[in-house]
């Protein structure tokens, strides 16, 4: 146990430190330097001759008349201390705008990947359970079409069918203005009134990846000898498939969640944004319409960080749950 | 957007489950089941026809640039005969921004994936022939790619550098290679070992030519099958891309009129279904396409799905 985690943390490392290094590289590529748009932002740079004094001076305060690699360092001592820079776009540190914003951020993204998981390991059991079957098939074409909506499309549906002609959900926000005064118990409720839409866009793509996933993993789990054996002394069905298939199953199933993690992440830019949900991804939109490339880089970083931590933290959880994963390469 | 998410090495064992899962629906019945392509495919296949055809044509049907407004806003589909789709809020004939935008979108689908196809080839190829400490650090890379989450990174790519057909192609292409690389470097470690290419080693044969001539041809089908679907997942993103307003400007796209017309919700919503139909029927065909194609040249599949 002890000798894998270790070897896993040290894997990491290197994709951690290529992660920092690219989004440096990829501040230093964006056009304009920070000095130049700061300068034009505040009016002072229309002044002509005193424009490329006030530039160069702005440039010195920023370190940008260092070399390269100093810049790195200096970045990297940056990051080290949780130091995502200056948004001038909206007038805010980084860190305290991705503060405001993370907690709905992860009410949405945390309730879809539960009903995804859920909801998909519970079709790929039903699914795996009569292969071929009516239930199979339907299933089945109906998870090629969930691969192929466009996410921010399925959002828009949603809203005309269940928002705008049967006015059973609301149209966007995260909850009406001034309900806090009806008592904590009308604004829990008001909220997850207005959760249903988004959630229930952001995880059909998911749900789909992970019922398919499963169905795969318990049919060939299904083969196994320890479910004949199984079988053989009389457990029922519902006893095989869930006590002795589905545990096996489930493993690589929980992997795969690791791995699909940043594709919620990119689903939920869509989906706040076409909810009005108050989260990151409705924080990157804006700083794509306001060119806040520096924002948006940090947002990159810190999704990134948070790909590689959920997936570490997942490979050790399938190493705890199965001991085989211990003594592989 | 789609590209089903390879799994991490850990499980290799279990990869090949993504991508044996999707399933046509085939039926029980013997006679149906020896069938090489089923009924869901062949639907397809004629989907895909008709996009290809669609934009083909475009021209032709509607010649003139798609984003002038020529008809009156707001003209349901069905009102006016000679413009079946209608038009949208600023009086652009739907019919002819669905059929321009599907020379964009297909375009930059085929382009994208050929570029991300080249890398992944290129990846892949060196990883699993060269072995040793080039495979260790071409696969960190894709490691690293799988990490960063390809769609937020398409967006920095974009942003950072200008929206335009090819910076779209370019940002879609190098976030989606790394399911080809593993997929293809797997298939070469396995060639690697064959006794046509151990002959060819001890013939004295160069590298180059061995691994073009002998590997790779033989690694094709796992490529192709793989193309349909990086292609759909291309074109998934890219409408994403120009939903949040990272498309070309001066291009008609699906993306962008899904956009403009959100203002519309309330009362003319066919105009934000009908391109939005486009590209899941698109999407839809070129990936139960990949999935069939996956079964055709993979029998092994064939009795488990």
């Amino acid at each position: 146990m002890g000798p894998y985690i270790r070897r896993r943390l040290l894997q990491f490392i290197p994709i951690a430190f290529s992660i920092c290094v690219l989004n440096f590289l990829l501040i230093q590529l964006a056009p304009g330097d920070l000095a130049e748009i700061v300068a034009g932002e505040t009016g002072q740079g229309d002044a002509g001759a005193d424009n490329a004094a006030y530039v160069a001076e702005l440039r010195k305060s920023f370190g940008l008349d260092q070399p390269a690699w100093m810049r790195l360092l200096a970045y990297l001592g940056r990051l080290a201390r949780f130091d995502l820079g200056y948004s001038h776009r909206f007038g805010a540190p980084v860190a305290e705008l991705v503060g405001a914003r993370i907690g709905a951020s992860a009410l949405l993204g945390l309730s879809s990947l539960a009903i995804a998981v859920v909801g998909g390991v519970l079709l790929g059991v039903l699914c795996a359970r009569r292969r071929n079957g009516r239930l199979d098939r339907l299933v089945s074409a109906l998870m090629a079409l969930c691969y192929s909506v466009p996410v921010f499309w399925l959002a828009l549906m949603l809203v005309v069918a269940f928002a705008v002609k049967l006015q059973w959900f609301p149209v966007g926000g995260m909850q009406e203005v001034g309900i806090e005064a009806q008592g904590r118990w009308a604004q829990v409720r008001d909220v997850l009134w207005h959760l249903v839409l988004p959630v229930a866009t952001l995880s059909v793509y998911s749900l789909a990846v992970y019922a398919r996933f499963t169905r795969a993993s318990m049919l060939d789990a299904l083969q196994e000898d320890y479910v004949r054996t199984a079988r053989a002394k009389g457990l029922s069905e519902a006893a095989v498939l869930l006590r002795h298939a589905l545990r096996n199953a489930v493993l690589p199933v929980l992997t795969l969640v690791g791995a699909h993690f940043g594709e919620l992440l990119a689903g939920s830019i869509v989906v706040e944004t076409v909810f009005s949900w108050p989260g990151l991804g409705k924080l990157t939109y804006d700083a794509v319409l306001g060119r806040d490339t520096s924002l948006l880089l940090s947002i990159l970083f810190l999704s990134s960080m948070l790909v590689l931590a959920t997936s570490l933290a997942l490979d050790i959880l399938t190493a705890r749950l199965d001991p085989r994963i211990d003594l592989q390469r | 957007m789609s590209i089903p998410q390879p799994i991490p090495a850990s499980v290799s064992a279990a990869a090949s489950l993504s991508d044996s899962a999707p399933a046509p629906a085939t039926p029980p019945s013997p006679a149906r089941q020896t069938a090489a392509f089923p009924a869901q495919a062949r639907l397809a296949l004629a989907a895909l026809l008709l996009v290809l055809l669609a934009a083909v044509c475009a021209p032709l049907l509607y010649p003139g640039d798609p984003l002038d407004m020529t008809l009156p806003p707001y003209l349901w589909p069905g009102q006016d005969w000679r413009h079946p789709l209608g038009s949208d809020l600023m009086g652009r004939d739907l019919g002819a921004g669905l059929a321009h935008g599907a020379r964009v979108s297909l375009l930059v689908g085929a382009a994208a994936a050929a570029l991300s196809l080249s890398i992944g080839v290129a990846v892949g190829t060196l990883a699993g022939w060269h072995g040793g400490w080039i495979d260790n650090a071409l696969m960190r890379v894709t490691d690293f790619f799988q990490i960063v989450p390809r769609f937020l990174l398409a967006i920095v790519l974009v942003a950072a550098l200008e929206p335009s057909l090819w910076v779209v192609v370019l940002a879609l292409g190098v976030t989606s290679w790394t399911h080809t690389a593993r997929v293809v470097r797997a298939e070469v470690l396995g060639l690697r070992n064959r006794e046509y290419v151990q002959a060819g080693i001890a013939a004295g044969m160069g590298q180059a030519r061995i691994v073009l001539r002998h590997v790779l041809p033989n690694a094709l089908t796992p490529i192709l099958v793989s193309t349909s679907i990086v292609v759909a997942g291309c074109i998934l993103s890219e409408s994403a891309l120009a939903f949040l307003g990272l498309g070309d400007p001066n291009l008609p796209s699906w993306g962008a009129m899904i956009a403009s017309s959100r203002e519309a919700i309330q009362s003319g919503w066919y105009m934000i279904a009908i391109p939005g139909a486009a590209v899941t029927l698109t999407v839809w065909s070129l990936n139960v396409l990949g999935d069939a194609l996956n079964q055709y040249f993979n029998p092994k599949l064939r009795d488990r799905a």
